[in-house]
């Protein structure tokens, strides 16, 4: 069993897997439940102001896509912040942070947009011993129409505003959220760090609406004939949030910028990808609203056997690795050539690979009558459709054309590294620079 | 009183009218709505997929499975129907061990196809308590003559209904249906589906039914000619195979006989079934019998086949689901002779002999036509026929079990008598 201990931004935890601000942190039943399954910390559910709590509505709060034998997809949710008096989740916190010290308790804020509020607010925190402070900027649905939640993240003035109040008022580790519904990741994480926030998490739920009723014609979740957009989650944003992390992690100036990764992580090795594009921990939450927290067990028991096979004695040696190789479209090597290989012991015949490259790709499969399937050099892209669509995992494989070797489509011998940059067809090439 | 499965000799009522409709439920029950979809999801839509190649009435398997992944399965079934209108029937008799299901490609890489059977049923039973979604076309003015009201017969009919001819459909027995009615298992034909089928078929209106019409008796092929514009033969094989041993022979019978009383009774429990049954023969009907006979109540039940397990006709399902219900095969036994209680074979090709306790001994050694009209030429005795189903006598068509081309089986039989509707219909309106 490998060291799975997490030093995230001076908060400890046993493991990098916590639970992001959301119903499972909800309150003190679940919080303690959640550490006695294995979790390694929580971001307690948004704290609001104090006063009457803000109030959730009493239809369906959650709209799902489901994929093969319904397995959950993407969740979508319009959920508010904790709908429970501030004074009840402050004595909550104190009371499981006082059981579990080695545990991370971070506290999720959302209050209204001026000083007076968060200085208010944080010095209530103070008292919990609580770890640190995520400052909830993402929150896309009813706290947005209020001025709060991703009204606030999606200005970056007012990120660098706020987060300078923070850090003006508490001593707390400061962890920024940052909403997806942006269109560039670099101006909110700027800001953030402009402002002084010690690390940003990224990402919360994307703007959506997850399904039509075609009998009664609302969106769903349907709340008395009518439908709200509400935010997207589940393993169905990963790529989305995967990007959002590598565009901070592989950025100059945002790149000594701690992040927690967040945004459908749902098995050890989703983590492991968080990771290894620059997240320094990771946050669930669909995972454990779909299977229980029961789901941090093959967390951890994934990432130690990862991390044994591979040699790895520190979760720290994960993070990044991969962030030196994402780089832009045009940094890649135009001159790398590989072709699609079909496995003829693994091939099942269905036909899938040749029905895709035949009428949307490069009708580089051949089908003969007797149903073999195979690969036409002089043709193939190397595209990676068939791959994808092949149901038999590694029965399609990419093999690279070496040096020198001439792939039969061009005609021409594979040669060493060149990139669009510097690429005759590029207009941008000045001639003989 | 029932009788137990001791009782000598051959008796009614082994088991309780209750014990007996529980042995005969579904053989695959109905999938849920769940089921289906869990089910549906497994199908890969493979490109010109080999399930569809091997489906004699060739429907679209991946679309009409995809359409019930999609939560619309009466498109399912039209899908279905387009191409096999029994498409009911067929999801519940066919040998899919052998047809779709052997050659999907979930088959051929796990050992676990796509259960392209159980969704068929699914799809087609949404919608056979609506109304049948053909309707005729304009009255052609044409009249055609259908002999034999079985699978190939309904299939044509159907079809020719469909292109506006008017058709009457004759059968000898009182009942339309053909084998659905009169033979396939009666655990895989429940709730009288072969006759709410039948009528939901007929309901496309222009085919007129009459039963108790023979071929040979009632009926010539000359006269049917003279009054109709074409005629389709769908006779069946209506005659068994003789079996001709040294011994009384009282207690032995017809396999198709048997079943045909027992599919036609109410609830099974007036049919006598023996303590000891033999069934001679190695195919569907064999097991079919075996297996009946062992739902019924009898104490054992043999089936004895002249080869080895390898030629049995029965697929290794059949021949599995046979021996799971308690029926023993033996295999190379030769038929020599019956006396009181008992029959004796012969290991076949030596002299060594097997005796069997049997009260019962029932023939299931093949079918073959009867009453085919003297004008048509057969082959291998069947009335040989072209791949569109026509017969050496112009204006006839054939399909279905008593014609030449592919297996005997219910769904070949839809497959002929749809095709030659078409040739039918194409040869009508050119006005050959
Ligand atoms: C016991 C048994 C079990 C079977 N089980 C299966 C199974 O599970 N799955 C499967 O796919 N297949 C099965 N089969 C085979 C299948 O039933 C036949 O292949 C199919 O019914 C053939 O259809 P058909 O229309 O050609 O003939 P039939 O269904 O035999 O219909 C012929 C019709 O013609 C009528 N007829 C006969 N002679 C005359 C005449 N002289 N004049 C007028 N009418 C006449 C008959 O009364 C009958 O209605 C089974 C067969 C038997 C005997
Ligand atoms: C029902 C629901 C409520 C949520 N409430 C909050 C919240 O109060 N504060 C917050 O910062 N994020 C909230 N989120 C967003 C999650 O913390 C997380 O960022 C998002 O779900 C992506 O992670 P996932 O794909 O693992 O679910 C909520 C998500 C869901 C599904
Ligand atoms: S890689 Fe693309 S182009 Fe090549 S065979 Fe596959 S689908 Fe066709
Ligand atoms: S998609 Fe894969 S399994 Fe299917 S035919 Fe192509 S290579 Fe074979
Ligand atoms: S062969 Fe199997 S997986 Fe392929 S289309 Fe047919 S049922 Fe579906």
């Amino acid at each position: 069993m490998a060291d799975l201990t997490s030093n995230f931004i001076g908060i400890k935890s046993p493991n990098p897997f916590w639970l992001a601000s959301a119903p499972p942190t909800d309150k003190e039943y679940n919080v303690r439940r959640a550490f006695e399954a294995g979790w390694g910390g929580v971001v307690w559910k948004t704290l609001g102001e104090d006063g009457p709590p803000v109030v959730n509505v009493n239809g369906p709060r959650y709209g799902a896509i489901h994929g093969a034998d319904r397995r959950l997809l993407g969740l979508n949710n319009i959920e508010l912040i904790t709908d429970r008096p501030l004074e009840v989740n402050l004595e909550e916190i104190t009371r499981v942070k006082k059981d579990y010290p080695d545990r991370a308790v971070v506290v999720s804020l959302m209050v209204p947009c001026e000083e007076g509020p968060w200085r208010d607010i944080l010095r209530r925190v103070e008292d919990t011993g609580a770890d640190g402070v995520e400052l909830n900027f993402g929150c896309p649905h009813g706290m947005a129409e209020r001025g709060m939640g991703s009204a606030v993240g999606q200005v970056p003035e007012y990120i660098q505003m706020v987060t300078e109040w923070v850090k003006k008022h508490s001593d707390y580790p400061c962890i920024v959220k940052l909403t997806p519904n942006i269109t560039n990741i670099l101006h909110p994480a700027k800001a953030a760090l402009a402002g002084g926030a010690d690390a940003v998490s990224l990402i919360n739920t994307i703007n959506s609406i997850t399904s039509v009723n075609l009998d009664t014609f609302a969106p769903e979740p349907t709340i008395d004939g009518w439908g709200a957009h509400g935010g997207y989650c589940g393993p169905a944003v990963k790529p989305i949030a995967l990007n959002m992390v590598a565009e901070i992690a592989r950025n100059p100036e945002t790149a000594n910028l701690p992040i927690s990764g967040i945004g459908g992580v749902t098995t050890w090795r989703d983590a492991v990808e968080f990771m290894a594009l620059g997240a320094g921990n990771v946050q669930v939450c669909t995972a454990a609203m779909t299977y229980g927290f029961k789901v941090v067990q093959e967390m951890i028991s994934g990432l130690s056997q990862y991390m044994d096979e591979k040699g790895i004695t520190s979760v720290d040696e994960i993070v990044g690795r991969a962030v030196p190789k994402a780089k832009d479209w045009q940094d890649l090597n135009l001159n790398f050539v590989t072709k699609a290989e079909i496995n003829q012991d693994l091939c099942i015949q269905c036909g899938r690979c040749y029905a895709s490259c035949e009428d949307t790709s490069h009708q580089a499969i051949a089908m003969s009558e007797d149903r073999v399937f195979t690969v036409k050099d002089d043709e193939c892209v190397a595209c990676n459709l068939c791959v994808n669509v092949c149901p038999v995992e590694d029965c399609i494989t990419m093999r690279e054309i070496p040096l020198g070797e001439v792939d039969e489509r061009t005609g021409k011998p594979v040669e060493t590294y060149a990139n669009w940059t510097t690429h005759p067809n590029n207009p941008s090439v000045v001639a003989g620079e | 009183m029932s009788q137990s499965h001791q009782a000598a000799g051959i008796a009614a009522g082994r088991k309780t009218r209750d014990a007996i409709a529980e042995s005969f439920s579904d053989l695959h029950p109905p999938l849920s709505a769940h089921e289906a979809l869990v089910a549906a999801d497994r199908c890969y839509f493979c490109h010109d997929a080999p399930c569809m190649t091997a489906c004699p009435t060739s429907i679209d398997i991946p679309l009409f499975i995809r359409q019930i992944a999609t939560g619309t399965e009466e498109a399912a079934a039209k899908t279905i129907f387009d191409q096999n209108i029994l498409g009911g029937m067929c999801a519940r008799v066919c040998p899919t061990e052998t047809l779709c299901e052997q050659v999907c490609v979930r088959e051929v890489a796990e050992g676990k196809p796509v259960e392209i059977g159980r969704l068929q049923r699914f799809a087609t039973d949404s919608v056979m308590d609506r109304p049948q979604p053909y309707s005729r076309a304009a009255e052609t003015g044409k009249t055609v003559a259908v002999v034999g009201a079985g699978p190939a017969g309904l299939a044509c009919a159907h079809r020719l209904a469909m292109h506006g001819h008017s058709v009457t459909l004759l059968d000898a027995r009182a009942k339309a249906g053909g084998l659905n009615e009169f033979g396939i298992a009666a655990y895989k034909s429940t709730d009288d589906f072969a006759q709410n089928e039948l009528n939901w078929l007929l309901s496309i209106g222009g085919i007129t039914v009459e039963t108790g019409k023979a071929l040979g008796a009632d009926l010539s092929l000359g006269q049917l000619q003279q009054d109709y514009d074409a005629v389709f033969l769908s006779i069946g094989l209506a005659g068994v195979n003789a079996l001709t041993l040294d011994g009384n022979h009282d207690g032995a019978i017809d396999a198709v006989d048997w079943i045909a009383e027992m599919r036609q009774s109410k609830d099974k429990t007036d049919i006598a079934v023996g303590r000891n049954v033999v069934v001679i023969g190695g195919g569907m009907t064999a097991v079919d019998a075996a297996v009946q006979s062992k739902l019924l109540g009898a104490e054992t039940v043999t089936i004895a086949y002249r080869k080895g397990k390898e030629n049995m006709s029965a697929s290794e399902y059949e021949q599995d689901l046979a021996t799971s219900k308690g029926v023993h095969i033996l295999f190379n036994a030769t038929p020599k002779s019956l006396s009181d209680g008992a029959i004796t074979f012969t290991r076949t090709g030596t002299d060594e002999e097997i005796t069997l306790a049997a009260d019962q001994v029932m023939r299931a050694i093949g079918q073959t036509l009867e009453a085919a009209p003297e004008a048509i030429a057969l082959e291998h005795g069947k009335i040989k026929i072209d791949e569109v189903g026509r017969t050496s006598v112009t204006g006839v068509w054939a399909g279905g079990d008593c014609a030449t081309g592919g297996e005997d089986l219910t769904v070949t039989a839809v497959a002929e008598g749809r095709d030659a509707a078409e040739d039918i219909h194409a040869t009508l309106m050119k006005g050959e």
